[in-house]
């Protein structure tokens, strides 16, 4: 056999079929290399929770990352949080409107709020602002081998990298989940209350009546899964970032795409679960605590 | 028989002598490496055994024997591609093999756990290609690092070590407060060089120290080689590209070749011997890699990229909007 005809496509030797066979072929490839990132992941994830559990990072490690995560989030949070009850409150005015409820669009505004919009919202602004950055610096590290430099002088890069911006995330998202909570409900009121005319006790007296503490928890709760999502893919994604610019931008995208899909399908998954656990403990639909 | 005091721990023993001057000096490299691998009394420092690597099914390097004795100095020659970072990394640790060994002192470091091999690489200094400080420190704090993640020294005597540290490989005070990013080439290989020392390591790792640097700053990354050599008992593995950095610091030089290129049965280490030796070599690859002569690699090359092609070459169809 020639080295032309050995180094021919095994699909262009079955004719017609190759087709077939190309794609078999891409979907295996694809399902190997999906079942094989997410062992990798997993691997990866494990080794994290050991050295969490073992030993802290310094403090000097951990608080730079806390700022960067925390402090710094918090404007773009606030703002976007702002805006998205004030949006909220435009939308459901007219419809509202039109059926003679308007007093009901406390409940309405915030309780998509304090459940949804609020752990969401800051979740999706730390995947796009911190997890990105993060996917980044550590793609960068990668590539100029600064966290080879790091293993080679002693220091265990997922200890030393891994596990401060971890902490980082999922102690303060639950902060930030609050202030975009806070903010929200404070857009909202504002819009429907001052700029629409919405009756003022009557939005109060019903978001109370309609939000529990309950729904502030399960928000609160969810956050902490998410931070964990984005810390976990982002530093997964930078780790294992190729080579060059390009190789260092693609582990941004993909950081902030993999990380947004993720936080929706946790939250679907919690939400399911919360409300199970919510129904086995007030079957009749409980209380409202506050 | 080309034989040096230094590889005596080596044991050779060719037995017979070959006509052919190429292949009596494979033979000879044949003969070190059998040596190294089945001696059970080898008291080299560093030793690989039958050390394989392999990346994404790419075979780098394929049963690689070498022992490396304390105190040697090594030089490791070879064109690009051809796994020589790779098998410096792999003797701290940062690439696992996927058959054979890594001995430091007699210990499988491949077989430590994360703490023990934490606290080995204490023992090692690597130099990077691109000097890799960490661009969100300053030149002091790259410095301290190692010192500072082993609780080795912290305030004023942190301090003094970091200066000393720098004063060593000639940059001055105010260096410390700056950041990689405002330094020159070879003043951040120098701060490479610093970070590197300031543990005092037993084995110290350079990754083309030269390379990129002019001729007078690659001289004095020589002497600042050549120094610490002098004044420690450090064992030092260093790869270059740098013929004159071979010649300069070198006790002993190994050539590594392409497996790729390699023919059946024959070994990646083409040469073994001091730069001595490495002048007066009668292996044809190694002469044209220590001369810079191109040879019929031009030709190799063409022949390699259109088998790349296939039978029918459509270079547009390789490039976007061709």
């Amino acid at each position: 056999m020639t080295t032309s005809a050995r180094q021919q496509p095994a699909s262009q030797q079955l004719g017609d079929s190759g087709a077939v066979y190309n794609w078999i072929s891409d979907w295996g490839k694809l399902v190997v290399d999906a079942l094989l990132s997410l062992g990798d992941m997993a691997i990866f994830t494990g080794r994290m929770f050991v050295w969490l559990f073992t030993s802290l990072p310094r403090q000097g490690t951990i608080l730079p990352n806390f700022y960067h995560v925390g402090v710094l989030s918090l404007p773009v949070v606030a703002l976007t949080g702002t805006f998205i009850g004030m949006v909220l409150a435009n939308q459901s005015y007219n419809q509202f409107r039109d059926l003679g409820l308007e007093s009901q669009m406390g409940a309405v505004i915030n309780y998509s709020l304090v459940r949804e919009l609020g752990p969401v919202l800051a979740a999706t602004m730390l995947a796009g602002r911190v997890g990105s950055a993060m996917a980044a610096v550590l793609g960068t590290m990668r590539v100029t081998e600064q966290i080879d430099a790091l293993t080679s002088m002693g220091a265990n890069p997922i200890h030393y990298l891994v596990v401060p911006r971890f902490l980082a995330c999922i102690l303060l998202i639950p902060a930030l989940t609050i202030m975009a909570d806070f903010m929200g409900i404070v857009g909202g009121y504002f819009y429907a209350v001052v700029m629409l005319g919405v009756d003022h006790y009557q939005y109060l007296s019903n978001s109370r009546q309609f939000v529990s503490g309950w729904d502030f928890f399960v928000g609160i709760f969810k956050s902490l899964f998410f931070g964990g999502t984005i810390a976990i893919v982002s530093c997964y994604r930078g780790f294992n970032c190729t080579a060059g610019a390009e190789g260092v931008g693609r582990a941004a995208t993909a950081a902030f795409v993999f990380s947004f899909v993720l936080i929706l399908v946790i939250d679907l998954a919690l939400n399911i679960v919360l409300q199970s656990i919510f129904l086995s403990i007030w079957p009749y639909g409980g209380k409202k605590l506050f | 028989m080309l034989k040096s005091s230094r590889f005596e721990h080596m044991n050779e023993d060719v037995t017979h002598a070959p006509t052919d001057p190429q292949d009596a000096a494979i033979q000879q490299v044949v003969a070190r490496s059998s040596a190294a691998r089945d001696s059970g009394k080898d008291d080299g420092q560093v030793q690989l055994r039958n050390f394989t690597l392999k990346f994404n099914g790419q075979t780098i390097l394929d049963r690689i024997n070498l022992s490396i004795p304390k105190g040697q100095t090594v030089v490791v020659i070879g064109e690009s591609g051809c796994g020589k970072t790779m098998l410096l990394k792999s003797v701290v640790g940062l690439n696992r093999p996927t058959a054979g060994e890594v001995l430091y002192n007699g210990t499988n470091i491949n077989a430590l756990g994360d703490v023990d091999m934490t606290r080995l690489r204490r023992k090692f200094g690597f130099v990077f290609q691109n000097a890799a400080l960490f661009d969100s420190m300053t030149i002091g704090q790259n410095v301290a690092f190692p010192l500072v993640q082993h609780n080795i020294a912290t305030g004023r005597k942190l301090d003094r070590i970091v200066l000393d540290a720098l004063g060593v490989v000639g940059l001055p005070e105010n260096v410390a407060f700056k950041r990689p990013a405002e330094l020159s080439g070879g003043m951040r290989k120098r701060v490479g060089l610093a970070r590197a020392l300031v543990l005092n390591p037993e084995l110290l790792l350079y990754d083309e120290p030269t390379t990129g640097l002019d001729p007078i700053m690659s001289d004095v990354i020589n002497q600042l080689m050549m120094r610490t050599r002098d004044n420690s008992d450090v064992t030092s593995l260093i790869i270059t590209h740098d013929m004159r950095t071979t010649y300069k610091v070198a006790d002993r030089v190994i050539m590594l070749y392409p497996f790729a290129r390699l023919k059946r049965g024959e070994q990646q280490i083409i040469f073994d011997g001091t730069p001595d030796e490495l002048k007066q070599t009668h292996d044809k690859r190694v002469s044209q890699f220590v001369n810079g002569e191109a040879g019929e690699r031009l030709m190799e090359l063409k022949r390699d990229a259109f088998d790349g092609f296939g039978d029918t070459p459509n270079l547009l169809e390789k490039y976007p909007g061709g």
